[in-house]
């Protein structure tokens, strides 16, 4: 236990205030298993049930995340009290625990997959690919298989935090795409082609908020079981730099 | 050239009596107290720059602080521009922005924000001395001429959670001081200090102790028989002054704990209130209170904003407030009654106000342990930053924040110098955080025009004869609209966000507007 943690332990235990992991766990389920799942297996935020956390090396690392979150996706919980931080730690290290997710398919084949249905037309791993999709090279760090599966059946179902398409309307034409940045005076949208547009909204005669919409098909019916499988292993095994 | 030089210098250094700050419109040039007016107004009566010049604004120099998130409104008199950061001052050249002195204080190792950040919102000046209320709670009086220090008062211990955020207010022979710590179980206070000699003339507690008015609404028995004694009620926003009756009007915040009601069953009187104290005693004359029993952290810590108008055929002397709780109030500003009220902002937590103002609170909205979704969400509707009302134009300008919020519950425990919050809120997942320049008309609260804004802004607003409102936002942007319309008409991009309120004052006859963003204030000028 890092000293950090053993001090506010023993003041804790002094005036009778033990953190426990059963009060980590009430707030756990309230304010964190939205977007980490009910028992911490990820979801649309990553998986907590691993014996190291990117973000959060030892204890002290995870009070600050907990306090401060990891913005823009992750909220920061700033008004816990020490003990509720103490006790969410306590909970979110047994979260350790529970086994990793177990998933059926094969990711070398799921790369082939990836491949051959066009993925890379709209999505960059490690540099390879173009257009306007999330960056993937990591989601397995990001997203359990689960929400990987969901995405890829039901993309509209599962928008990321602050994803928006749009659809501007210049002099020009129209330039429709990933709102990159929005201002009170203007927008910078990401187009098809991986291309920047900044636009002055005063300018322009209508822009357009598609929400709920996302440029990325449903690939319901258009995979297999099985290539479904292996393009979830696939993404889940992408884990970013090592 | 000696000469000419010398006869700057005396102009720089001449002194700030109170009949100056009293008749603030006879020199509009100057910024003399915290709101521009006594009224609370921050607004300009200078009209060089309009609608059809704002285009040609531009920076004419700029000043870096060494701390971000700069919050300060500046103080210009004689040639001067004096600023302030978390426990630091500094005057600056009108014509440069070049400091002419700073002063500092080391800012405590062991002392703690509790639920808000190192800032500081300005500095308070009156006859020959800079005001100055600092993080570790000390009001400082420094010498106009040099930044030494004159005098310093102990306001408070900081260590429990008692901190000073706030441009101090100066009157006549007095200088008003509030503290922030509603989040740290304080007992909240307005204070009054002598400005010659820094003794403190008096106290206003915002908590009644037993036996004293109000205490009726605090529970004085069994388990919770002290939660007055922790029950918040903190004052960080400067309030505003009627120098005809020498009624000060100050915004009183949130009761604590703050999303756990569960100690304190009752009103909770004074929190959440607006109070009208007597300037040279400190004693009550009458109090609103906006939010009985606040559960959602809506401090009623707004700058007031005094005016006189018809009421069915009576002229009142009126004050107005736009409350973190969604609602705007007209009060008559004599005795605290309710004269009109409406929401300016979302809200899904009262039915409405009834005919004495207070509000029909809609069942389930309290904060519970599964999370409860609320609208507005704890900073509020609007928050610390400047409201302005334009004689000209006869609205009320306030920068709106359109967010909702998962109000949680959770256990309080009191430990001196800690969190005391009993909760807290989660952003709603995939919803709009958006925000608005609003124009109400005063005395209804009538919505006018708005201007949206992509987030909601921290910025206050600033209104000016020549028909213009300025304002900033989050994403770096200072901008001016149209007074009449709301018609956006010149933005200049800051990069970093503006959380602050703008000024305006006169260089060399020409008017300027003065407004930080993040760690840099800028003059603009045509």
């Amino acid at each position: 236990m890092p000293k950090w943690v053993l001090l506010l332990t023993l003041a804790m235990t002094a005036s009778a205030q033990v953190p426990d992991a059963a009060t980590g766990k009430k707030i756990f389920e309230s304010q964190c298993a939205l977007c980490h799942g009910q028992t911490g297996t990820g979801g649309r935020g990553p998986s907590l049930n691993r014996s190291k956390l990117a973000h959060a090396p030892d204890d002290e690392a995870l009070a600050k995340v907990i306090a401060q979150g990891i913005p823009p996706e992750m909220p920061g919980s700033w008004q816990l009290n020490p003990r509720e931080v103490l006790s969410l730690i306590l909970y979110v290290r047994s979260l350790g625990a529970i086994p990793s997710e177990k998933l059926p398919g094969d990711p070398v084949r799921g790369e082939q997959v990836y491949q051959s249905k066009g993925c890379a037309g709209c999505h960059i791993i490690n540099g390879k690919g173009e257009g306007f999709g999330p960056e993937l090279s990591a989601i397995g760090a990001r997203r359990n298989g689960a929400h990987l599966r969901q995405v890829i059946l039901h993309p509209a179902a599962a928008l990321p935090e602050d994803f928006v398409y749009v659809a501007a309307v210049t002099e020009a034409g129209t330039v429709r795409g990933i709102r990159v940045n929005e201002d009170s005076f203007t927008i910078q949208i990401k187009d098809s082609l991986g291309r920047f547009h900044s636009l002055v909204k005063s300018e322009l005669k209508d822009l357009k908020k598609l929400r709920g919409e996302t440029p990325m098909p449903s690939f319901e019916g258009a995979l297999s079981a099985a290539e479904l499988d292996d393009l979830v292993a696939y993404l889940a095994s992408l884990k970013g730099k090592s | 050239m000696k000469c000419i030089a010398w006869l700057l210098c005396a102009v720089a250094w001449a002194q700030v009596p109170y009949d100056r700050i009293l008749n603030a419109a006879k020199e509009p040039g100057s910024w003399l107290t915290y709101s521009g007016n006594y009224q609370g107004h921050r607004f300009s009566p200078l009209n060089q720059v309009t609608p059809s010049n704002v285009a040609g604004l531009h920076v004419k120099w700029a000043y870096q602080f060494d701390s971000p998130r700069t919050e300060t409104s500046p103080i210009v008199a004689d040639g001067v521009m004096y600023v302030t950061g978390p426990n630091m001052a500094a005057a600056l050249d009108l014509h440069t922005g070049r400091e002419l002195w700073k002063w500092s204080r080391p800012i405590p190792k062991d002392y703690q924000s509790i639920g808000y950040g190192h800032v500081n919102r300005g500095p308070a000046i009156l006859d020959d001395k800079l005001f100055v209320a600092t993080l570790d709670c000390y009001l400082i009086a420094l010498d106009l001429k040099s930044g030494a220090e004159r005098w310093s008062a102990r306001v408070e211990d900081y260590k429990p959670g008692y901190s000073m955020t706030l441009a101090p207010l100066a009157i006549k022979g007095k200088v008003l001081v509030g503290v922030s710590g509603g989040e740290a179980g304080i007992r909240g206070f307005v204070d009054a200090y002598e400005a010659a000699s820094g003794k403190r003339s008096w106290r206003f507690y915002t908590i009644p102790a037993p036996g004293e008015p109000g205490s009726e609404t605090w529970p004085h028995d069994g388990k919770y028989k002290d939660s007055w004694r922790t029950g918040g009620g903190s004052t960080w926003v400067t309030g505003s002054y009627d120098p005809d009756t020498n009624l000060v009007y100050w915004g009183i915040g949130n009761p604590g704990p703050d999303w756990n009601p569960d100690s304190r069953p009752g009103d909770n009187l004074y929190t959440c209130s607006l109070v009208a104290l007597d300037g040279d005693t400190g004693a009550l004359k009458w109090h609103f209170q906006f939010t009985p029993h606040d559960s959602h952290d809506w401090d009623s810590t707004h700058v007031p904003v005094l005016y006189e108008a018809e009421v069915r055929g009576v002229k009142r002397k009126l004050v107005a407030v736009a409350n973190r709780n969604a609602f705007y109030y007209v009060l008559d500003r004599s005795t605290g009654e309710f004269v009109a009220g409406r929401a300016y902002s979302k809200q899904t937590w009262a039915k409405g106000l009834d005919d004495r103002g207070r509000p029909m609170v809609l069942p389930n909205t309290e904060p519970s342990a599964e999370g409860t979704i609320v609208w507005p969400n704890l900073n509020g509707a609007t928050v610390w930053f400047s409201p302005s009302y334009s004689p000209v134009t006869s609205l009320f300008y306030v920068s709106v924040r359109e967010i909702g919020s998962i109000y949680y519950k959770r256990e309080a425990d009191y430990k001196p110098g800690t969190f005391f919050a009993g909760g807290g809120e989660a952003p709603i997942p995939n919803t709009e955080r958006t925000g608005a320049i609003r124009a109400l008309e005063v005395s209804t609260g009538k919505q006018r025009w708005e201007f949206p804004l992509h987030s909601a802004s921290w910025s206050g607003v600033l209104s000016t004869a020549g028909g213009l409102v300025f304002s900033g936002t989050n994403d770096g942007y200072v901008f001016a609209l149209d007074a009449g319309s709301g018609k956006p008409l010149w933005n200049f991009q800051s990069g970093g966000p503006v959380l602050s309120n703008p000024i305006s004052f006169s260089l060399d006859g020409k008017q300027c507007i003065a407004i930080a963003s993040d760690r840099v204030l800028y003059v603009f000028g045509l």
